[in-house]
């Protein structure tokens, strides 16, 4: 299928024009859902996989550069592939082959936008993601940026009728925007006062420490606004449960990853400076991200909430691993500065994958049952097995449990961690191995979220009679789900083949590739560091646990037998239970709220002793919102109240107020 | 091909081993209890009784219970299998070393326990789940502790295979290390939260508002429970196995000297008796705490483990 003669950046230019035209080709029968669903969603699936081909071609070969006779006059576009930007191609790649297997059967009802349009700005999205990773200037890089932003926003606020929907898409667009300034100042300190815009030029430049940290803190605020970092997460938990589902799967599998790249690309190729602290900073801002993500997780009771907290731990260890590798860089450890950045971008890779899953699961669930609260759900495995034997993959793996692949990247992590030997400075030598209990705290946690979110939706009795009609997903979703199940596993028990992959990635970057280890250990095990010091071989563990199964089963029933009997569940002596008296979402919450009770804003309504309808509700808030957001918008509103008095709507004063400027211009030139 | 061979049996030998002995660990441990607690006791041999009855039975299941309720008990057992596969017992020559360290160690114990938690949701009974998210509490807290037990060895041997930790700390250079003092309290309190036992949980109860594993298991009967018991029963046992490895490794087989398995096999029993009485004693000296207290318990295995960590890390020491 692929021409082998097309080089990988003309492949992938070729990929972006076709979801542009596959775009465009909705706006042909707007209101044709069958048109758009079954014939131009598919036609999407086969850019995806050409970019995983040519991301699999282009990060196993040297950077390639290309100039587009587009933009404005004299200022061309200038694109670039590179290892790193290849890996986050592959990874938006496999992404978009799923979810757009996926959404062919997912938007089944006309609900607000016109599918033409959707299909027009979903395709839209993906290409400008793609071209934000190729970009090489920043001015191809901002409109990008810029068009990803509002194509996402369009797609987040598709259903717009809902005014939930509107100010959660205006949040977002605002989050965003804030997110892009700091990115645009960003490119301007990196250029260092030469006027030249094309990431060529500035990783020319040697910027002083002072502004080289500048730079750095414009990008990590800048791009943490679009990847939720704290405190500027707060979007995320309202843009995606108002997203449908398959684009809450695209913008918190790819879109949150594109700021990860920009970070990145920023720290680690553009800018030619680091200092040590840059990494203390990612790394605590990490940390504190992922349990702060994690702790909200565990007390959510709508599942696309839950997963939207998830996202934010998950995007928290990635910047904790991006702080890890600065810190090693800056100490000329590139042995472990290979190993945690390729930590890093594997976990990146993990997190596409199963939160994508998990967000078209969620998609799934609300088409058949039209709830979106964990409380009302339950007994969903029986209906839906497909969904839920894809939904178990998926949360298995962001638990972190062998074999699948959200064990790997924290395996990898946590080794950086642990062999750190001696840095030369003893407040990082302290503060590495907190960091990595505060990391494994963070991924132990995510196990009890994950519980949760499939336990109460696909296991128990049904919360609802309503559920017991809900119905199994058709093909061309189920492929989708299968598509990126398949992937968890995958890259769960293939690391060797990943790693040496990113292993091109980590050379240029950090002057190191952990492969020449595996050299020696064969495909079956990883050993990063060396294989006497620590391996791990998920094949050999795969093996090793369906073995034990299988033969503990074969044996009990040589041995014994097989007999069963279905009865009714034991009642405990108490025979009027019913669907109600299992745990809700909020009941499985309720111990991570009481001992993490100080970082929760949480409004109680208890039913006093005399109440004859008694009603009890309880709201968990995020403290943030009342420190730091509604601070800053009554501070915006004040000032916007004192700059109004400027405005009175009158012409004359309009044009007395232009009259005495031109005065103060004329005293200024005399 | 020998040595893969030679290794191959070891680590057959050990898992069988531990396997089979694990449920004597159990009834020894009660039989000390009964005895501290001037009760006469049921016997070493009763959970082999228990095991052979509950296998003979027929299963029963709840009309609404899925695949995954069936799944659970083997994958369980499965889990602790592997589990026991990977702390060597009697020698450090094990085949299956290289493919697992102490964190895949930590993992496969997180994916039995999400599994036993998921099974006891699946029915949707009230106990079921109250069960499954205090395990999870309990479990997502004693976690961590684990691992930064596991950390401070870690550190000293500079590997995370638990065959090289034992070679090194038992064979090599011998050294007191003041860090491992702190890991292994933290490792005594991660036991006894992790196995269910008292303070944290009472695997002698079926009070609704302090059971935490008995919740878990409500559910099932026949050989599903036995499977699920049998396994309760390894992991104990290789939560001890893991603690003489760490802490007490002197006396097991470095290599594959045959000659020396039977010695070890008896350094092996003596400690994992004085390992069954210890925790037969601190059960007898304390009671159960409150489910809310559990975290604060847990919560000081956690310091204490990062203690000795720190020691290490700082000190040297």
């Amino acid at each position: 299928m692929l021409p082998a003669a097309v080089p990988p950046l003309e492949l992938i230019v070729g990929v972006v024009s076709y979801w542009m035209v596959i775009g465009l080709a909705g706006l042909l029968r707007p209101l044709s859902l069958y048109f758009v669903s079954r014939v131009l969603f598919p036609l999407g699936i086969l850019g995806g996989m050409v970019l995983i081909l040519a991301a699999l071609q282009g990060v196993a070969s040297q950077p390639a550069d290309l100039v587009l006779p587009l933009g404005l006059p004299d200022l061309p576009f200038h694109i670039r592939l590179d290892p790193l930007a290849a890996v986050f191609v592959g990874l938006l790649g496999i992404a978009a082959v799923g979810i757009s297997f996926f959404s062919a059967g997912y938007f089944r009802r006309v609900q607000g936008s016109p599918p033409g349009l959707l299909c027009l700005q979903y395709h839209l999205f993906l290409a400008a993601m793609t071209v934000v990773l190729l970009a090489d200037d920043a001015y191809l890089f901002m409109v990008a940026w810029e068009t990803m932003a509002i194509t996402s926003y369009f797609l987040v606020t598709s259903n717009h009728k809902v005014p939930e929907i509107r100010s959660a898409g205006f949040l977002y667009l605002l989050i965003a925007h804030v997110g892009a300034i700091a990115i645009l100042l960003c490119f301007g300190v990196l250029q260092g006062g030469q006027g030249n815009y094309t990431f060529a030029a500035m990783r020319q430049i040697e910027l002083s420490a002072f502004w080289g940290s500048a730079a750095f803190a414009l990008a990590l605020f800048g791009f943490g606004a679009k990847a939720g970092l704290l405190p500027l997460h707060v979007w995320l938990p309202e843009a995606h449960p108002a997203a449908p589902s398959p684009i809450s799967a695209l913008m918190s599998g790819v879109m949150l990853k594109t700021a990860i790249y920009g970070i990145l690309r920023v720290t680690f190729d553009l800018l030619q400076v680091q200092l040590w602290w840059w990494g203390v900073l990612a790394l605590v801002l990490g940390l504190l991200t992922a349990l702060f993500g994690v702790m909200f997780a565990a007390v959510q009771t709508d599942m696309k909430r839950l997963l939207a907290y998830s996202s934010i731990e998950n995007i928290g260890v990635i910047v904790a691993g991006i702080g890890l590798t600065i810190i090693f860089h800056v100490y000329q450890q590139p042995h472990l500065a290979a190993l945690s950045l390729v930590a890093t971008l594997y976990h990146c890779l993990n997190h596409a994958c199963f939160k994508s899953l998990l967000f078209m699961v969620t998609g799934s669930v609300l088409h058949s049952t039209h709830q979106r609260s964990l409380g009302k759900l339950g007994g969903l495995i029986r209906n839906m097995p497909w969904v839920a034997m894809t939904a178990l993959i998926g949360s298995l793996a962001i638990a972190g449990l062998p074999p699948l692949n959200g064990f790997v990247s924290e395996w990898l992590l946590l080794q950086a961690f642990l062999f750190s030997p001696g840095i030369a400075n003893p407040y990082l030598n302290m503060l590495v191995p907190v960091a990595a209990a505060a990391l494994v705290l963070a991924a132990a946690l995510s196990a009890y979220v994950m519980v949760k979110f499939y336990g109460v939706i696909f296991l128990g009795q049904y919360r609802e009679p309503s559920l017991a009609e809900a119905r199994d997903e058709g093909p061309w979703a189920r492929a989708g789900l299968v598509w990126l199940s398949a992937w968890c596993v995958l890259l769960g028990i293939l690391p060797v083949a990943v790693i040496r992959l990113l292993d091109n990635v980590t050379q240029p970057l950090v002057d190191f590739a952990i492969g020449s280890n595996l050299e020696r250990t064969g495909w079956l095990l990883i050993a990063p560091i060396s294989p006497e010091r620590s391996s791990y071989g998920p094949l050999l563990f795969l093996l090793g646990i369906t073995g034990t199964v299988l033969l503990t089963y074969f044996l009990v029933r040589r041995f014994y037998h097989g007999r069963e009997r279905r009865v009714a569940a034991w009642d405990c002596g108490f025979p009027a239970q019913n669907a109600r008296m299992q745990d809700t979402a909020e009941g499985f919450g309720q111990p991570i709220k009481q001992i993490f009770e100080p970082f929760f804003r949480i409004r109680r309504q208890m039913p006093g002793p005399f109440d004859a309808r008694p009603t009890y509700s309880a709201t968990t808030e995020d403290r943030l919102w009342y420190w730091l957001y509604l601070p800053v918008a009554r501070l915006n509103e004040r000032l916007a109240a004192w700059i109004g008095i400027l405005q009175h709507g009158r012409i004359y004063l309009y044009l007395l107020y232009s009259f005495v400027t031109l005065l103060g211009l004329l005293m200024f030139m005399l | 091909m020998a040595e893969f061979v030679e290794s191959f049996l070891s680590q057959l030998a050990q898992t069988v081993l531990v396997v089979l002995i694990a449920p004597l660990m159990l009834g020894w441990v009660n039989q000390c209890r009964a005895w501290l607690q001037n009760r006469s006791g049921p016997g070493l041999l009763q959970p082999y009784r228990v095991l052979h009855k509950l296998f003979h039975k027929d299963a029963l299941l709840a009309h609404n219970a899925s695949v995954i309720f069936r799944a659970a008990p083997y994958i369980q057992f499965g889990c602790m299998v592997l589990a026991a596969s990977i702390v060597p017992v009697l020698g450090t020559n094990l085949a299956f070393s290289p493919a697992a360290d102490v964190i895949a160690l930590v993992g496969v114990f997180a994916l039995a326990r999400v599994f036993s938690s998921l099974a006891a949701m699946d029915v949707g009974t009230a106990f079921g789940s109250l069960g499954a998210r205090r395990e999870m509490l309990v479990a997502s807290l004693s976690e961590p502790a684990l691992l930064m037990v596991f950390f401070t060895p870690l550190l000293i041997v500079q590997s995370s295979s638990l065959s090289s930790i034992v070679d090194a700390l038992a064979h090599r250079d011998f050294a007191i290390y003041p860090s491992l003092a702190f890991a292994a309290v933290a490792f005594i309190m991660v036991l006894l939260a992790e196995n269910a036992r008292i303070p944290v949980d009472n695997p002698a109860t079926h009070l609704e508002l302090t059971m935490i594993h008995e919740a878990l298991i409500l559910e099932y009967s026949a050989r599903h429970l036995a499977l699920i018991e049998w396994a309760t029963a390894v992991k104990l046992t290789v939560y001890c196995a893991i603690g003489i490895a760490l802490f007490a490794p002197w006396g097991m087989v470095e290599g594959t000297n045959w000659l020396m398995f039977p010695a070890a096999a008896g350094a092996l029993v003596i400690k994992l008796a004085l390992a069954g009485t210890g925790l037969a004693v601190l059960e007898t000296v304390s009671a159960k705490m409150r489910i809310f207290r559990a975290p604060e318990f847990l919560g000081m295995a956690f310091l204490f483990a990062v203690l000795g960590m720190l020691i290490r890390q700082l000190l040297g020491a």
